[in-house]
């Protein structure tokens, strides 16, 4: 799968497979749909297992339940302000789902989900479309004011508006393809040094042995910066979240 | 007590040299890190205003026949939206936060 021939094959690891063989074949459940399943219970169980036993002083499940809330609950209440806190909920399953979906790519063998442009497109409208909901059930149409800067000439209307809301329909694309391109670029970096250790030290007997010693230890600092890159694009999708929240409630 | 409060600074101080006080107002990063971070963010925003501005240009000569012209005008305008995103992008907050 790694080098057949010559040829580095970095790409296949995205493709769909069943999930489990012959039991996700038969009700057309692909690995990746497995995974966000995986990623669903591992979330339910930290939350449930932090918060079941309610120590005064928490033990290692509950204080990373408490930091996980903690940490969202600041970014929301930080960027949207204290009547913000009601969509926490949202931007913590979001934050969660992806920090997981990524975390979780990075196990050998796992399969990452938010590699593909259909999920991360996916969860990308679904902020996209709540928050132009919000937006409009606070402002109602005072909404569309949002497309023209206030005290702009009303002369340059005809050439603002169509920006503003190419601008506005962009957010989604931006927020799909920045989380969708990263965890593919990391993982098909992963895959061509992973390639190179092997072709390497398959290639020239003793020397080889040496020779994949560079290659191995680019991946070794690779998987680091993988772990990096992971936290900050759910980091980075949720605080986007907020930014476009705050707008939706504050419009200007 | 006053003893007190020179201990007090100079543990705030030895803090914030080992990086350990957080500032008062931490500042909002949604720019990535480092140069390549901060390109791909920009360019990013840039190619996904470009994509959008070309479909709604494509989808309405589609519709009303004039190709190539609301293509053209689109095009301009996606880019023109592209370079307000990153201008938002490193604009400092405070007025309006915009992508």
């Amino acid at each position: 799968m790694a080098a057949e021939g010559q040829a580095i094959d970095a790409l296949s690891q995205f493709a769909l497979k069943p999930f489990l063989g012959g039991l996700g074949e038969s009700v057309r459940l692909s690995q990746s749909n497995g995974h966000m399943l995986i990623a669903l219970g591992l979330i339910a169980a930290l939350m449930m297992w932090g918060t079941a036993r309610r120590a005064i002083v928490p033990g290692r499940v509950q204080a990373l339940a408490e930091t996980a809330y903690d940490f969202v609950h600041d970014l929301v209440v930080g960027q949207v302000g204290e009547e913000g806190a009601k969509y926490f909920p949202l931007v913590f399953s979001l934050f969660m789902f992806i920090l997981v979906g990524n975390l979780l790519g990075m196990l050998p063998y796992a399969f990452t989900f938010t590699s593909h442009i259909a999920v991360t497109f996916a969860l990308a409208m679904l902020v996209f479309l709540v928050v132009t909901v919000i937006a409009l059930s606070i402002h109602g149409t005072h909404f569309f004011s949002y497309f023209f800067p206030e005290g702009a000439p009303k002369l340059l209307a005809p050439l603002i508006i169509p920006i503003e809301i190419i601008s506005y329909l962009s957010r989604p694309v931006s927020l799909a393809v920045r989380l969708f391109a990263n965890m593919v670029a990391g993982h098909v970096m992963l895959k061509v040094f992973a390639t190179f250790v092997v072709m390497i030290g398959g290639a020239a007997g003793i020397f080889g042995i040496f020779g994949a010693a560079l290659p191995l230890a680019v991946n070794v600092a690779l998987i680091g910066f993988e772990l990096l890159v992971a936290f900050l694009q759910a980091y980075v999708f949720a605080i986007l979240t907020c930014i476009y929240l705050h707008d939706a409630v504050h419009l200007h | 007590m006053s003893e007190q409060d020179g201990f007090t600074e100079r543990l705030r101080q030895a803090r914030t040299r080992q990086g350990l006080e957080q500032s008062k107002e931490p500042a909002v990063k949604t720019v990535g890190t480092g140069p390549w971070g901060i390109g791909f963010r920009a360019g990013v925003e840039v190619v996904s205003a470009l994509v959008v501005g070309i479909a709604i240009g494509y989808a309405l000569d589609h519709w009303l026949g004039t190709w190539p012209w609301l293509f053209l005008l689109f095009f301009v305008a996606g880019s023109a939206a592209g370079i307000m995103n990153v201008y938002r992008l490193f604009k400092p907050r405070g007025g309006r936060p915009g992508i």
